[in-house]
């Protein structure tokens, strides 16, 4: 008998059940498009027979090559820009004395995580539409950057905060104490220990950018096309397995910045 | 014991620390005045809470007095930040920098101070030396043994050789015997960098064995500053007397009085001569305080000062204690070393007698 103090999730009736169709709800669909992404046929729905013919068709086509590009250059940008703003926001809320307006600043951090992502996105477009009426200002791809870093800010804000929150305050004591400046403290002690925390906050803020569609959608002006409006604009047409290739090797990049993030977190841990 | 110059590294004159403000405000420190001389090792004891830790972060400059100055060698560092007052600390995490080595912790705060490199490895490798962890000096801090990095927390607060080094609490992390080789370490650095030494501890064992003085803290006051024999002898105050060591407290009243000696007619009608300090007037009731070694059993319970029954013996290695039930009803605790000859047998249940030894009983204020 199980002691009954320490009940286990794992021996309660259907748990093992309703485990299975979870995992299963979420995995199989994306299972099914790699899988189909090695079709050799030209249908998504009709296997022939394993290849790689579609990773070749997609490697070579020159708007996929647009499309990524497009999207490392605005993933980067943002990424960099926005994960510089959350790790001053991040200092700036935590190595302060308390004042009456921390906890609105926090809210007002974080609000892109709770706002619907279609009513930043109307918001934004008619934010440039504006300033593009009113003053001629265009900032071509520009704009998609300012927008994706906005929305990456608390992403990447999260994980820095959660860092320096952990951080033993008592080490910048101990700088201050061997005297250290607060600016010399700052850049010997807390930002080396803070790496972790920015590393993984930056690689959040990446895949966040990386496969936005909404926004971008809105927003992305004419050449423009990223990634995620790409493989958007070919499944309106009839479908070959090349976007379930396009598909996989976004899904695996994705993957590998996760799992980069994941275990920089994990890292840091000990 | 050499005598120590009378120069004062430290002189905290009527420091106040208030936490909160309103209803919630609470004196960490309640008008502090203690003065710190060169090259000694000073104790701040006394339980958690009593404003030991926060009268060294004022020293350190962690936290600024509320009201008095600190002054280091006569001039008031209390408005100082730490990163320009020539003090070290070693903490009681030891907050070792975890993302370098050892050798880079120990040269950290020379490095701070815009030393040559050259200068700086010398002094290192002199630290290191010192704390006898050369052969460890290129390994990360997470590497090493608590035991370990507490020298490494040590030699980098010595090596910048700051006036005065804090030690918070820095032993209460190790076990047992290393806590015991630490204290004889620590006593040793002191004496061979001659660097004064303020420490902070809530064991009154600790500061008896290391210090040269020790002031003894409660609720934000000091209550005794004085050499560990002076505080463990004389006590000045019935708390002093009651946290360091045990003690045996009797009720009696003042019969008569002269020259530091007062005689008492204690509850159970025998009357004790019993020393008291200056500066205090005891009369009428009193609580008079002898501590367990200074008294001794006798089996003729006729001639004995006070008389019981023997409740308890409990055998503590190097020496044995006697729980005794008075026949007032008050417990009273015998002590003896233990050696191979000339052990004192009583069992449980015998009726004894107790005698004090001379100087043996004192009164103290409550």
């Amino acid at each position: 008998m199980a002691d009954p103090r320490n009940v286990d999730i794992k021996d309660q009736p259907g748990f093992r059940t309703i485990a299975i169709i979870c995992v299963a709800v979420l995995y199989v669909p994306i299972l099914i498009l790699m899988i189909f992404s090695f079709n050799t046929g030209s249908l998504v729905t009709h296997w022939e027979g394993v290849g790689l013919t579609w990773y070749g068709t997609a490697l070579l086509n020159e708007e996929f090559h647009n499309a990524a590009e497009n999207t490392l250059i605005i993933s980067v940008s943002a990424t960099i820009v926005s994960t510089i703003c959350a790790t001053l926001a991040a200092i700036g809320m935590t190595r302060v004395k308390p004042w009456r307006g921390l906890p609105a600043a926090f809210m007002v951090i974080n609000l892109p995580l709770m706002v619907p992502e279609i009513i930043t996105a109307v918001a934004t477009l008619s934010f440039f539409a504006l300033i593009a009426g009113a003053f001629g200002l265009n900032f071509g791809i520009g704009n998609l950057i300012l927008a994706h870093t906005v929305f990456c800010i608390p992403f990447a804000y999260m994980p820095i905060r959660a860092r320096l929150e952990d951080m033993d305050l008592t080490l910048e004591s101990a700088a201050a104490d061997l005297y250290a400046t607060p600016w010399h403290a700052f850049r010997r002690i807390t930002l080396p220990l803070l790496v972790p925390g920015i590393m993984s906050g930056a690689a959040l803020a990446f895949i966040v950018s990386f496969d936005d569609f909404t926004i971008t959608q809105l927003v992305a002006g004419p050449g423009q096309t990223t990634l995620p409006l790409y493989i958007w604009n070919q499944i309106r047409r009839p479908m070959t397995p090349e976007i379930n290739a396009i598909s996989t090797i976004l899904l695996l990049v994705s993957i590998l910045f996760v799992s980069v993030s994941f275990l920089i977190a994990r890292r840091r841990a000990k | 014991m050499p005598d120590k110059p009378d120069r004062n590294a430290i002189e905290v004159v009527n420091v106040s620390k208030i936490f909160g403000s309103g209803e919630g405000q609470v004196a960490a420190l309640d008008t502090v005045s203690v003065s710190i001389r060169e090259n000694e090792f000073f104790t701040l004891l006394g339980p958690s809470g009593c404003g030991k830790t926060t009268l060294l972060r004022l020293i350190a400059g962690f936290d600024f007095p509320s009201a008095g100055e600190i002054l280091l060698y006569g001039q008031d560092i209390a408005p100082l930040p730490p990163f320009k007052r020539p003090v070290n600390t070693v903490f009681q995490s030891y907050a070792l920098f975890p993302h370098m080595t050892v050798a880079d912790n120990i040269g950290f705060g020379l490095e701070m101070l815009g030393k040559p490199k050259a200068e700086i490895a010398a002094r290192v490798a002199q630290m290191l030396k010192l704390v006898k962890m050369e052969a460890l000096s290129n390994r990360r801090t997470s590497q090493i043994s608590g035991g370990q990095q507490q020298r490494v927390a040590l030699a980098r607060a010595l090596a910048p050789q700051p006036k005065v080094l804090l030690l918070d609490e820095p032993l209460s992390a190790l076990d047992y015997k290393l806590r015991k080789e630490m204290q004889i370490e620590l006593k040793r650095l002191q004496h061979e960098t001659g660097i004064t030494f303020i420490f902070v501890t809530h064991d009154q064992e600790e500061a008896l064995t290391m210090s040269d003085r020790i002031a003894v803290m409660s609720a934000g006051k000091i209550l005794q500053v004085g050499a560990p024999r002076d505080i463990y002898d004389r006590p000045a105050e019935r708390f002093v007397a009651d946290f360091i060591g045990e003690t045996n407290f009797l009720k009696g009243t003042v019969v008569s009085k002269k020259s530091g000696v007062a005689t008492v007619k204690l509850a159970s009608g025998a009357t004790v001569a019993a020393g008291f300090p200056e500066n205090f007037d005891p009369s009428g009731a009193v609580t008079v305080v002898v501590r367990p070694e200074h008294a001794d059993l006798i089996a003729d319970v006729s001639k004995g000062t006070v008389s019981g029954t023997l409740a308890n013996v409990v055998y503590f290695g190097t020496d044995t204690h006697y729980h005794v039930k008075l026949d007032g009803g008050d417990n009273f605790i015998v002590r003896y070393q233990n050696s191979r000859s000339g052990a004192v047998t009583f069992e449980t249940g015998a009726k004894v007698g107790i005698v004090f030894e001379d100087d043996g009983a004192r009164i103290l204020k409550d």
